[in-house]
């Protein structure tokens, strides 16, 4: 595809950047490819000075070096390799497209094709879930490329999930905005407007550049939003003429403005006290912590608020936040003895503390109050620092006493010190006396755990607790993580597994869009390979089919990893609704040759994923279905694994 | 309600030491009326249920007593959905209730080296 000349295109979008930077420096010079310099090598630069400390190091320098792009002629593109090789980013999962071939070209060629090294994928789903998953191992964000339109298209849904879960992905969008210029035909279908418009709903920030030096300022602001909590990804349109032409600084020097972290905002002093002295007031507190944390450092902070109250901390499904095996985790059956509640970076506070049935033939459920009339809220969410309004993941609303706008890691010293400050004796005394009658609680929940697991032990299809038993026996010698993955297993690994580093669970999806697991395993993994650690993914049949060209991602650059299939056979949630609804209505549900109803099964043919994985480089073993098959098969695929390679158990398994 | 009254029968029958009512009831049957109609899904082919849908309380190796373990069916008070007798005859629902019953017992968990790592 023959591409346009840019020494005859000055479009009206570039002429009054032009104009306006010509403006500004009292000259109209627009470069031609004529008068571009050939480019020089970046200048070393000799100290003058003790180096600063970090803080006045950011202060004082507002940009890093940059090449000397004064004399133009280099492609746009490098410039904009340049500008993102001042961030941290070490990956780029992404799916090739003609859009972004120019910057493509400069990330293998000029970049040398390290930070970000290019991860090749078979979807846009693939790379935006990858992203993702890493993050929530590394806490460091990655950046994918999506192609025109189309391929932005197919990555929505894992863009969608990482909103919800609050995690950053930068996403760069092609598009080739010049009409008069752009080829016809498919790079024309391929266009847009505003291509940020499918997914500006569900990302925090989102920009066009029209220029280099305007991109630069783009993708380190995206990169500054998408890390300041509330933490979500942003989009940059990215422009292919923009990005194959050459580099123009319209008579000033182009720079890359320096990314300093922003602090992340804490809750208000005043506010943060009147919820220690609820807390430390109370009879029966309660902590409740769902996205709150995601760091040792966060869990270490949420310990100690929780010891110092001696009050149970009931993990939802967000991030680990407290180790499953202190005795202050508890179950969410503290929550009725509440009299204050300390909400953490809740995704549903209403439902926390209420309860909706879903048991009505018309769909409208019932409602009811999970807590005593006088019982306290209290909140510290950045949900309030979120401003989005069309898609719905900010849930009921639920009015607090005391709510808290700030990110939760950012807030807990302040609390932590304010609850200190108010704990008397007496109220000291009282809470461990509080903490003597919990930790016996947690010991007998234990026990019944375990029983509970017994149940069905021998059964095959293989019940999910035996499923969980079985892998973490294979791994619990190893520096193990359950890397983000999508098998709703009935939360045995959280039952079972003694969990005490963040990265032992990280969370869902957030948006709970089928098919992320996979890819977002694979993320997982991906940072856990860096680390030298071990990862294991449960991944569900359902979500596999949906981009299993994600598993070729894995194989293809060497991310070790075992996926342990929890093949029940059936998108079961649906198997479940479709049941609800034919009783509701008083109807047999139609199952037809299955055993769900009609459209809900995987069956018939059953699918062989063992054989799909092998076709794309993994080790698998199965289908399993006699669990005393399972421990040794989990065996064989732990060596393959801790030789370097991918491996895949394809179990058979109960429902849930 | 044919199966409250077979119930009431073969309870005297068993009180008065002459029948078991599981083995009145068919086994077999019940299985098959376990998975046709769904039970299956929430609860798992042994009645193990799952943490969300059975909040700690599985049917297998109930406590319940076979006739409020029928009322409960035909009006749960909870997320369950209703089966009435219109989708799930009395007969079936005694044969799964003897299904449940029939299911082995499980071992102490003390004893399986796996729950105990």
């Amino acid at each position: 595809m023959p591409k346009k000349d840019a020494s005859l295109k000055l479009n009206r979008r570039k002429f009054l950047t032009a104009a306006a930077v010509a403006g500004a420096s009292g000259a109209v010079s627009p470069a031609s490819p004529a008068t571009a310099a050939t480019a020089a090598e970046p200048q070393q630069k000799l100290p003058s000075a003790l180096p600063p400390n970090a803080r006045v190091a950011a202060a004082e320098a507002g940009v890093p070096d940059v090449p000397p792009y004064a004399g133009e002629g280099r492609p746009g593109s490098d410039f904009m390799v340049d500008v993102i090789k001042t961030l941290d980013i070490k990956y780029l999962p992404a799916n090739p497209a003609s859009s972004y071939r120019a910057i493509h070209e400069s990330l293998i060629n000029y970049g040398k094709n390290t930070m970000p090294e290019f991860l090749t994928c078979t979807h846009e789903e693939v790379g935006v879930g990858i992203a993702h998953g890493y993050y929530k191992i590394a806490n460091k964000p990655l950046m994918t490329l999506c192609h025109g339109t189309v391929g932005l298209m197919h990555a929505t849904m894992n863009i969608y999930d990482a909103f919800c879960d609050r995690a950053p992905v930068i996403v760069l969008a092609g598009n080739d905005m010049d009409a008069a210029h752009r080829s016809p035909g498919v790079p024309t279908v391929h266009s847009a407007q505003d291509i940020n418009a499918i997914v500006r709903d569900y990302t925090k920030w989102d920009d066009t550049p029209v220029s280099a030096q305007h991109f630069a300022q783009s993708f380190v602001r995206a990169y500054q939003i998408a890390t300041t909590p509330p933490y979500a990804p942003v989009v940059i349109s990215l422009d292919d003429g923009l990005a194959t032409e050459p580099v123009r600084d319209y008579g000033q020097k182009l720079y890359i403005p320096k990314f300093v972290p922003t602090a992340a905002p804490a809750g208000e002093q005043g506010a943060v006290r009147e919820a220690a002295r609820l807390l430390v007031n109370a009879e029966h507190p309660v902590i409740v912590a769902d996205r709150a944390v995601n760091t040792e450092k966060g869990i270490a902070l949420l310990v100690q608020l929780a010891e110092l109250l001696q009050a149970p901390v009931v993990r939802q499904r967000g991030r680990l936040n407290i180790p499953n095996t202190h005795y202050l985790s508890r179950p969410a059956t503290v929550i009725p003895q509440a009299d204050v509640i300390l909400g953490l970076e809740l995704t549903d506070y209403w439902d926390t503390v209420n309860k909706f049935v879903d048991n009505n033939a018309e769909g409208v459920g019932t409602n009811s109050s999970r807590i005593k009339p006088d019982t306290k809220l209290i909140s510290i969410s950045t949900l309030q620092l979120m401003t989005k309004s069309n898609y719905q993941e900010f849930q009921r609303f639920q009015s607090v006493d005391v709510p808290i706008a700030g990110d939760v890691e950012a807030t807990l010293p302040s609390l932590i010190e304010a609850v200190k400050y108010a704990l008397t004796d007496d109220r000291k005394n009282v809470a461990a006396q509080r903490g003597q009658a919990i930790r016996k609680d947690h010991d007998k929940g234990r026990d019944g755990t375990r029983q509970a697991a017994a149940i069905a032990w021998d059964a095959s299809p293989i019940s999910t607790a035996r499923l969980c038993a079985e892998i973490y026996g294979q791994i619990k010698d190893l520096d193990w993580s359950l890397v983000p993955s999508s098998g709703d297993v009935s939360g045995w690994p959280l039952r079972l597994w003694p969990m005490d580093k963040h990265y032992h669970w990280t969370g869902t999806s957030g948006g709970y869009g089928v098919g992320w697991g996979c890819p977002a395993s694979v993320g997982g993994a991906l940072a856990n390979r860096d680390e030298g650690r071990f990862s294991v993914s449960i991944q569900s049949d359902g979500d596999l089919m949906y981009v299993p060209g994600a598993l070729w991602t894995a194989a293809r650059h060497k991310i070790p990893m075992l996926a342990v299939m929890h093949n029940n056979r059936g998108y079961h949630q649906e198997v479940m609704h479709v049941q609800r609804l034919s009783n509701f209505r008083n109807r047999v549900a139609n199952n037809g040759n299955d055993l769900g109803p009609i459209g809900t099964s995987i069956m018939n043919p059953d699918i062989e994923y063992h054989k799909l994985a092998e076709s794309m480089g993994w080790w698998a073993k199965g289908p399993i279905k006699d669990p005393a098959e399972l421990g040794p098969a989990l065996k064989e695929a732990v060596a393959v694994v801790k030789s370097g390679q991918p491996a895949l158990v394809n179990v058979w398994t109960q429902p849930r | 309600m044919r199966f409250v009254g077979v119930y009431l029968a073969l309870s005297a029958a068993f009180a008065a030491g002459v029948v078991n009512p599981a083995a009145a009831a068919s086994v077999e049957n019940g299985k098959t009326a376990f998975v046709k109609n769904g039970c299956w899904q929430c609860h798992g082919f042994e009645g193990q249920g799952s943490v969300t849908t059975s909040a700690g309380r599985v049917i297998a190796d109930t406590q319940l007593p076979a006739d409020a373990f029928a009322a409960y069916v035909r009006k749960p008070t909870g997320a369950m959905p209703p089966f009435s007798a219109t989708v799930l005859s009395d007969s079936d629902l005694a044969d799964i209730y003897a299904y449940l019953e029939a299911r082995p017992k499980p071992q102490a968990a003390k004893d399986i080296p796996l729950l105990n790592q």
